[in-house]
């Protein structure tokens, strides 16, 4: 007689140390083996796109700090940018070097956690903590100028809430000094580490075509060997001034679309972060940051889609105006609402701990992707 | 040490609660110095300061968490599994405890001169396995459940390079008593077994490069039967939250916590009894050069406690360092690396122990 | 690189009367509408032209257009009756490196929009979200659910309180037994 047998389900979260937040993914295993993997979303839904359609345009600003809320600046720079090109304003030029470099310095931030935590949760929590301890450093920076530490409420549509601290130009500099050779100790330390790379090569492979597909974007898209980087396949502000690489997955130690690969693009990306910041340090000009900062926004009647490219991917804001000085709509189109959406593709036939390598590779925030 | 206790007082059950006080203190004492160890060195390997706030250096932390863990609600689940529940941690702990019984801590302060010692706690240690998969059973929760599963798929198959270099030590020395095995390693360290053991001639030389390869693989099984990092994959938290102890909280989860630091030190003590001359100073005694007798027996406790904290410190460092393997790999390299390597090194330790 | 006007009169040349009309009176970015019972076919075209490549859908977004007339109902909640409810599909291809952008209105009584979850799997949680929005029904969607809100919204809630961007929601007294408004 043959026995009845049922896969188990297995709820992951709410509540988990390695769901980043509050996701909850029901796995069905067989064994450790994965067959399914639902995300159940909305644990963290805070109603931004019904509260936008209440605030005025200036007003909005805050409420998308709490989007990806490792990289605020990332998400105050699209919104600006969206309600500038639906003003058709244009902002001076000091303004937009210091947008790029907050917005670099930033990603760097938000890669050093998305890279500690996927070390985390494969089990090196050092390297974690090497990591915050030099994002104390952009935090501090950052904090300096504009006075908070995480939700910065910085770039304002047309302008920018401060000018930069007298300090800034230095510490920067001293920053992009001090961080290059702890990027070769990260990379001793855990990139080239063979556990590490058992753990996380040929695991999780992304291929291209269904990267496109699925509409991964960011270090989860070119892990899979795409150049493709809104900074320069779609330059806003300033970016098309600077030499930078786009740096992708190359398989260097599994398959191309790896989880070891959707990690190291970060890793590069970092240096060329600094490479832009380093580029544009030198040259801020002068000027009044609020200068372009308009009395009222009222924008025509209209829509506009405008995209960043944020540490996590594209960051597009969809806004329709109707020509008061509410946005009628605001939709985002979060990269980590996007990207997570191909985890149930990436996980199957995978094991319950590949699982976490995989979703800490993706490197998802849930206040994105709850909104 | 029970014969004397045997003699002072005269009677065989006040006798034996003397001396199992002796290893309970210890483990106590372990576990106490363990965590506060593991908080203070997991922070100067992560840049932190660690605890510094309650007492100097922050040393009552340990007491005042054991205290926090005392006074705590003994929360149950509704649906578990309350006889298995209970016994589960008490097993454990008894598994752990046990093997002190038969550690040589110097050569007056053993618990047992039993002649088959060594067999004894590679025995009486797998107790702790059944307590594992009772508690994972038990809790009616199915992260427990697979750290359960993976925990005894884990321990039992990392017996096996266990037993197979401590079966090469036996044949060397030709005892299974741990005592006995301490004492053919006397006077210094170059007689010590992984330096060839005591005799000298051409196999001493022969057998380095073997007993050496037979101390790293009986070191990374012994690390894997404790569950440290790299092979903390029963409880590894980012995965299955805390494995088996999942549901255990106050002092039932401490009894586990207890027996994870007891077993780490007992097995860095088997480790230190077979390749690193168990209690014998590697220096010889100040107690012989002074001619003060009574001097030895003390030295000899502090150098076995020196070394099986060395190995603990190790054992630290590791898990600090590395990353967790995953449960399939974990299998592969016992199955397809340590457990061949080991049946070779066996081999090849007979021959030359024959020549 | 194609231009919106290009695209357009492909789009015409090809579907005729299912491409409705070009608008390049916003601001930035020119629309193109179709019809909502044709976008698969549109959208099919659209990325499987070599001409064109859309190989990726950026964003869909709904929009409760509130062209409607208000009207106040028995228990004092101000409706809109009528109109129209949107969806926008912003298009990108990765090799051609061109844009358009496409918009399907459908009438806010019975909104019904063909998925376009088998030609782009990013759409399966956009129109999701739609769906649990702004009540937009994607016909043969694999996996139509709530995504952002409760699975079980809809067992404690009134008409009105159904999809939380339409303009006329309101929130419901309770859900789950908990009072709602604070």
């Amino acid at each position: 007689m043959a026995l009845k047998t049922e896969h188990m389900v297995l709820n992951m979260g709410p509540q988990h140390p390695s769901t980043h937040g509050v996701l909850r993914l029901e796995l069905e295993i067989e064994g450790e083996l994965v067959n399914k993997v639902t995300p159940h979303l909305g644990y963290l839904h805070r109603c931004f796109e019904k509260h936008a359609e209440a605030m005025q345009y200036n007003q909005v600003v805050p409420y998308t700090d709490r989007l990806d809320y490792l990289a605020a600046i990332g998400n105050n720079f699209g919104y600006a940018l969206a309600v500038e090109k639906l003003l058709g304003i244009e902002v001076p030029e000091r303004v937009e070097y210091i947008r790029v470099i907050m917005a670099e310095l930033q990603r760097i931030a938000s890669h050093l956690v998305a890279i500690g935590s996927n070390g985390a949760d494969i089990g090196a929590l050092t390297p974690f903590l090497y990591l915050f301890r030099d994002r104390e450093h952009i935090l501090s920076i950052i904090e300096e100028t504009c006075g908070a530490r995480m939700l910065y409420n910085y770039i304002w549509v047309g302008g920018l809430s401060h000018d930069i601290h007298p300090d800034f130009v230095r510490k920067t500099k001293e920053f992009c000094n001090y961080f290059k050779p702890t990027i070769v100790e990260l990379d001793n330390l855990l990139s080239y580490n063979k556990i590490f790379i058992e753990r996380t090569a040929n695991i999780g492979v992304l291929p291209v075509d269904t990267a496109i597909n699925f509409g991964s974007s960011g270090p989860t898209l070119r892990g899979s060997g795409i150049k493709f980087d809104l900074r320069r396949d779609d330059p806003y502000s300033i970016y098309d001034r600077f030499d930078f690489e786009i740096p992708v997955g190359k398989g260097l130690m599994g398959t191309v679309g790896d989880c070891w690969d959707r990690y190291y693009v970060r890793i590069r990306e970092m240096e060329q972060s600094l490479r832009i910041i380093e580029q544009a340090i030198d040259h801020i000009p002068e000027g009044d940051v609020q200068s372009a900062i308009p009395k009222r926004i009222k924008p025509p009647k209209g829509t506009v889609y405008k995209r960043v490219e944020n540490p996590r991917g594209e960051l597009g804001y969809f806004i329709v105006s109707d020509g008061t000085v509410n946005p009628f709509r605001v939709k985002v189109r979060a990269p980590s609402f996007v990207n997570l959406e191909v985890l149930g593709e990436l996980c199957k036939g995978y094991l319950v701990a590949d699982v976490i390598a995989i979703l800490g590779s993706i490197d998802i925030v849930l206040g994105e992707v709850d909104r | 040490m029970y014969q004397y206790f045997y003699d002072l007082t005269g009677n065989t059950i006040l006798a034996t609660l003397i001396v199992a006080v002796f290893p309970l203190v210890n483990v106590l004492i372990v576990a106490l110095i363990g965590v506060y160890l593991e908080r203070k060195v997991s922070a100067w390997i992560q840049d932190r300061v660690g605890p510094n706030r309650t007492g100097p250096f922050g040393l009552f932390q340990t007491v005042a968490d054991f205290v926090k863990m005392l006074q705590k609600e003994d929360a149950t689940a509704k649906d578990i599994d309350s006889k298995l529940y209970n016994i589960a941690p008490v097993l454990v702990f008894t598994g752990s405890f046990a093997a002190y019984a038969a550690i040589p801590f110097s050569s007056k302060l053993i618990g047992s001169e039993a002649e088959v010692g060594l067999f004894y706690v590679i025995a009486i240690s797998s107790l702790v396995v059944g307590g594992i998969l009772m508690a994972g059973w038990s809790s009616n929760n199915k992260y427990s459940l697979l750290g359960a599963m993976r925990s005894a798929a884990q321990i039992i198959s990392y017996e096996i390079p266990t037993a197979i270099i401590v079966l090469s030590i036996v044949m060397l020395t030709g005892t299974l008593s741990l005592d006995k095995i301490s004492n053919m390693q006397t006077a210094y360290f170059w007689n010590w077994n992984i330096f060839g053991g005591a005799e000298f001639g051409i196999t001493k030389f022969l057998l380095i490069p073997f007993m050496v390869v037979g101390f790293i693989i009986i070191f990374i099984s012994t690390l894997a039967e404790v569950n440290r990092t790299p092979f903390d994959i029963p409880e590894a938290e980012s995965e299955l939250v805390a494995g088996y102890f999942t549901e255990y909280c106050g002092m039932k989860w401490a009894m586990f916590m207890l027996s994870e630091y007891g077993n780490m030190f007992a097995v860095s003590a088997i480790v230190s009894i077979l390749f690193f001359g168990g209690y014998h100073s590697p220096i010889g005694y100040l107690g012989n050069s002074l001619g003060i007798e009574w001097l030895i027996p003390f030295e000899q406790a502090f150098w076995f406690l020196a070394k099986g904290w060395l190995f603990i410190l190790i054992q630290m460092w590791l898990r600090w360092t590395l990353p967790r393997l995953r449960v399939d790999q974990l299998m592969s390299l016992c199955w397809k690396y340590l457990i061949p390597y080991a049946f070779v090194n066996l081999i090849i330790i007979g021959v030359i122990s024959l020549l | 690189m194609k231009s919106a006007e290009e695209i357009f009169e492909m789009l015409k040349g090809e579907f005729g009367d299912s491409i409705l009309v070009l608008d390049n009176d916003t601001p930035t970015e020119p629309i193109i509408s179709v019809d909502p019972l044709q976008i698969h076919r549109v959208s099919k075209f659209l990325r499987e032209h070599p001409d064109l490549q859309l190989d990726s859908l950026m964003c869909l977004s709904g929009v409760d257009d509130a062209n409607g007339n208000k009207v106040t109902n028995a228990d004092g909640d101000e409706l809109i009756e009528g109109g129209t409810l949107s969806v926008y599909y912003n298009l990108h291809s990765v090799s051609l490196k061109h844009k358009i952008s496409l918009k399907v209105s459908t009438s806010r009584t019975e909104p019904k929009v063909e998925s376009v979850e088998n030609i782009w799997k990013s759409a399966n949680w956009h129109e999701r979200e739609a769906f649990d929005l702004l009540g937009i029904f994607f016909l043969n969607h694999p996996d139509l659910r709530r995504i952002l809100m409760p699975y079980d919204w809809d067992e404690f809630t009134t008409e009105v309180s159904r999809h939380p961007l339409r303009k006329d929601y309101k929130n419901p007294e309770f859900y789950q037994g908990m009072k709602v408004p604070y």
